[in-house]
This record gives C-alpha cells, structure tokens and sequence, in this order.
C-alpha cells in the first residue's frame, strides 16, 4: 500500500496552503464590489423612485429627476456604437484574415497599440480639434465620435483576438476545397468568433457610458431644459451629471449625487450582463 | 496505349528561405492510375503535394522553380480557387470543420454556387457512400463532425474531399490516425477511385504504396531516387540500391 512518507505530507500541506492563498486573494475581489455598491445604495435610496429616472431636474438639480441624462447617456452610446462597431470589426477582420505582414499593416498595427493608449483627456481635445470644428459646435455627434475614437482600437484588438483564436486549419480546410477567403470568413471564422467580438464590443459600450473627459467639451452639458431634437444638439449626460453635481460643494443633496451613480452603474452593468447573456447563447452554437 | 496525364511535375525545387526541401523532382501521375510517393518523413513529399494545389503560396517565405501541371494545364494558369477544386486534399490528420456532418460534405459545393437541396442531398450521399462512410452515419447527418471518431473523420474528410468533383485526388499519409480496418476500406474506395480519376497517395507505409500504387516515385531527402513502376520498384531489381534497401526496411 501506499505509504505517506514526511516528504509526501509535507508537499500536500504546501499545496493546501497554496491553494488557499490563491483562494482568499480571488475572494478578495469581491469585496470590493460588494463594499461599492452597497455604500452607493445605501446613500442613494431616498432619492431612488421612478420619478427619479422618469423626470427632469428641478429647482437647479436639487429635485426632481435625472431623465435627460440617462437618455443623453443613451444616445451618445448608441451612436458611438452605430460608427464603430462596423469600422472596428471590418479593421479587425482586414488585419486579421487578409494583410500579409508589411509596412502597411505594420503601421496600422502601431497605430492601434498607440491610440489604445492615449489618456481620454486628450482624446477630449482631439475631439474638440477634429469633431466640433466639423459640426460647429459642441453636440451629440462630436461627442459620439470622441467616444468612438477612444473606443476604437479596443474594439480592434479584441475583435483581432476573437478571430485569431480560431484555428487556423479551419481556414485552410476550407481553401482546400476551392473556398475563398472571403466565404471562408463568412461561413467558418465571423460564426465561430461571433460572441468574443460582440462581447470585446459591448464592454468598450459600458466604457463609453462611463467616461466623462471625451464628451466634457464636445457635446455635454451642464443643464438643458429639453430633450436633444437632433444628433446636433447638445444634451445632458450621466457622468457628466455627476461630474457636476458631485463638484458644487454640496448644493446637490447628497442622495441625488449617489442615485446617478447608481443609476450610471446599473446601465453598465446592464450592458455586460448583456454581454455575458450573448456570450452563454453564441457558446451554446459554437461548434467545436 | 498513351495515357493522359493528371499530373505532371517537371524540375520542381522548393525552398523554404534558404532551405532547399525538394530539388529538381520530375514524376507523373497518369489518369487512372494511383502513384505513389514514398519516403522517410521530412524528405519534402507534402511539400510536392502542396505545390500541386498551391497552397505552398499560404507559407511565408516558401518559393518554387519548375512547373507542375494538372490536367495538361500549369498551375499558375488556374485561379487558385478553380485549382483548388480541381485537385481534392487530404492530410494526416483529419480537420472536421464545425459544421454538420451533411454540411462538412455539402460545404464545397455550396461555395461553388450549389443551393438545390435536392442536387445537394444526392451529392452528399455519393460522397459518404464513395468514403465509405454513409452506413455509419446516414442516420445522423446532423450530428457534428467534429463528434465522429478519428477514423470517420478522415473518411469525412476524404467525402469532403471528393465532394467538388476532383480531378485529381492527393492524400497525404491519410491512415496515420485510422484503425487497420478502416484503412483497408478506404484502400479499396481509392482503388475503385482510379478508374475515374488520378490519385496521388503520399505514404510512410512502403507495403500500402506496394498493395496501391501502378507507378511509385521515391524521394528521399529532397532528391527524386527513383520513379518507376511499382513491379520495378519493389522488384529484384530497382535501379538504385537505395531504393531496394529502403523497400525491404534495411534503411531509414
């Protein structure tokens, strides 16, 4: 029979003790998750009704509701989304599947890598240089593309990624038989990378949503007494609410500024549970 | 009696950056017959298959000299789609594409512009019936490919394989990861394969190539040793000694 010598115990009192540090540290994680959310909704419950979501601000910000800024938020997201969703997935797509290693894509490649690293407030004055000199003014859309540029080569390099993690003899099946590249994507690599790339796409959604820098000077406002009619106007946004809000030395009752903030956090996380919904039913139809 | 030529192969060399793997090979492969190439691993045989389909033009840095032409007609004449469909592939390991089993079959001629159900369902049942394989899974043709056991697998893709009507099949080392049984089917699809098309069947089995082939061409270490008939080659007397020494398993 199998005899436990000292040395073999000794190495299963290491590996317990091993395993359970690594335990406790990803347990760790959750705390502060949990620590988070349940301060915000302990400070924002008073202030948190439907009216809260439903209804405009009143008596400068100090009542009523945050409508405007949640469907400011929205917007914005939504049409950043709608312009790089499509450039970033056919980017990924052309990097991928089609270039051969050259100068071209060499450069483009750097480009990404660099544009992934550029801080959002800089982002925010290219921005302001690029989109709002186009449009005129601040509004909507220059907002919407600022967003999108720092969205962008994330939406890249995941989408990159997805696709690259399909394996290659799949491809080359299917050039065997007379496929071709093109029907090779289609019918083989975009269905069995599907859920990666949307789901590399919606947590850059939930990022948008989030930031405040890129849309400060571009198509955020402070105050509007009316929904945006158009993409041109201007329009309230969440973070930027809270931005706000949270700045004017205590004006702003306090449960109001925690009620955007949970609401702001409620959007994004409704946007990756959105995600991870999407990924369990594309994982169900992956076929290998 | 003049036979047509399925494949013809003059002066190939390939390299690989600096590295010469095939060096000024010339063989035939004639309609209705299997040639068989034999070797010992690394010796450039699925480098030669590769360049027969072009898909050699996929490996960085990988150039050819010479010319290798099917069915009358260089390679380079084709585009790479419609030589590609010309010339059938199969590889020592079995790639199932995450697709049905019908799907696996009807996927070429799909991609060819094929949609009736109807032609559809006819060729896919030809296909598995040709790979020996529809017994074993008419009842399932929904099922994933990639659930089949390894030996079905590559009759699945031998079906593929034939599944865009071929001129030219080449198979390359298709029984390594099949039972002895299996290949021995599958031995008997290609034999009555021939009499339709040409087969080229690159093998480490000196015997399968013997039990198979009408022509054998043996490359060892990039260089063509000898390239005869298959009674020659495995005869008393091939023209080299390697060539009788590597046939008996005194060598490599």
């Amino acid at each position: 029979m199998f005899k436990e010598t000292p040395w073999v115990r000794r190495k299963f009192a290491v590996e317990r003790l091993v395993a359970s540090l690594f335990a406790l540290m990803a347990a760790a994680m959750i705390v502060p998750l949990l620590l988070v959310v349940a301060h915000l909704f302990w400070q924002a419950w008073p202030s948190l009704s439907w009216e809260f979501i439903s209804a405009f601000p009143r008596n400068n910000l100090k009542e009523g509701g945050i409508y405007p800024a949640i469907y400011g938020t929205f917007l914005m997201v939504a049409i950043s989304l709608a312009i790089t969703a499509p450039i970033g997935i056919l980017a990924a797509v052309y990097l991928n599947e089609y270039a051969r290693d050259s100068w071209f894509t060499r450069i483009v490649n750097l480009a990404v890598v660099n544009l992934a690293g550029v801080p959002s407030i800089v982002h925010a004055l290219f921005g302001v240089g690029a989109f709002v000199w186009i449009t005129g003014r601040p509004c909507i859309l220059a907002a919407s593309m600022t967003l999108g540029i720092m969205t962008l080569p994330v939406i890249i390099a995941s989408t990159k990624q997805s696709l690259a993690a399909v394996p290659m003899a799949f491809r080359e099946a299917c050039w065997n038989v007379g496929a071709s590249r093109w029907q090779t994507i289609r019918t083989i690599v975009l269905p069995n990378s599907i859920s990666g790339i949307l789901t590399g796409v919606i947590l850059q959604v939930s990022r948008a949503a989030g930031e405040t820098a890129p849309i400060l000077f571009t198509g955020a406002v402070f105050f509007r007494r009316e929904l945006p009619q158009s993409p041109l106007d201007q329009s309230m946004s969440l973070s930027m609410h809270l931005f706000s809000i949270a700045t004017q030395g205590g004006q702003v009752p306090l449960s109001i500024q925690y009620g955007t903030a949970v609401v702001l956090l409620g959007l994004v996380m409704a946007f990756n549970l959105g995600s991870i919904v999407l990924r369990i039913y594309f994982r169900t139809r992956k076929k290998w | 009696m003049h036979m047509e030529r399925g494949v013809e192969v003059t002066d190939l060399s390939i390299w690989y950056g600096q590295k010469l793997v095939l060096k000024n090979v010339s063989l035939f492969a004639n309609r209705g017959e299997i040639l068989g190439v034999i070797g010992p691993s690394n010796s450039g045989k699925s480098s030669l298959l590769k360049c027969i389909n072009r898909t050699l033009e996929f490996i960085p840095r990988a150039r050819v000299e010479g010319s290798v032409r099917v069915e009358g007609l260089d390679v380079s004449a084709y585009s790479a789609h419609s030589l590609r469909r010309k010339v059938g592939m199969v590889f020592p390991l079995p790639v199932g594409l995450p697709l049905s089993i019908y799907e696996n079959v009807a996927f070429a001629p799909r991609m060819a512009g094929i949609h009736r159900k109807v032609v559809l369902d006819e060729l896919v049942e030809r296909c598995l019936r040709q790979s020996a394989l529809w017994d074993e899974v008419k009842d399932r043709l929904g099922m994933l490919g990639s659930k089949l056991s390894g030996g079905q697998q590559q009759r699945l893709t031998i079906a593929r394989a034939l599944s865009h009507e071929p001129e030219v099949l080449c198979l390359d080392e298709f029984s390594i990861a099949v039972d002895p049984v299996t290949t021995m089917r599958i031995e008997d699809v290609l034999t009555d394969l021939k009499k339709s098309i040409t087969i080229i069947l690159v093998t480490n089995l000196v015997q399968q190539a013997r039990r198979l082939a009408d022509r054998v061409a043996f490359i060892n270490d990039g260089k063509l040793v000898e390239f005869d008939l298959t009674d020659t080659i495995y005869g008393e007397h091939p023209r080299e000694k390697l060539t009788f020494d590597y046939v008996r398993g005194h060598f490599g």
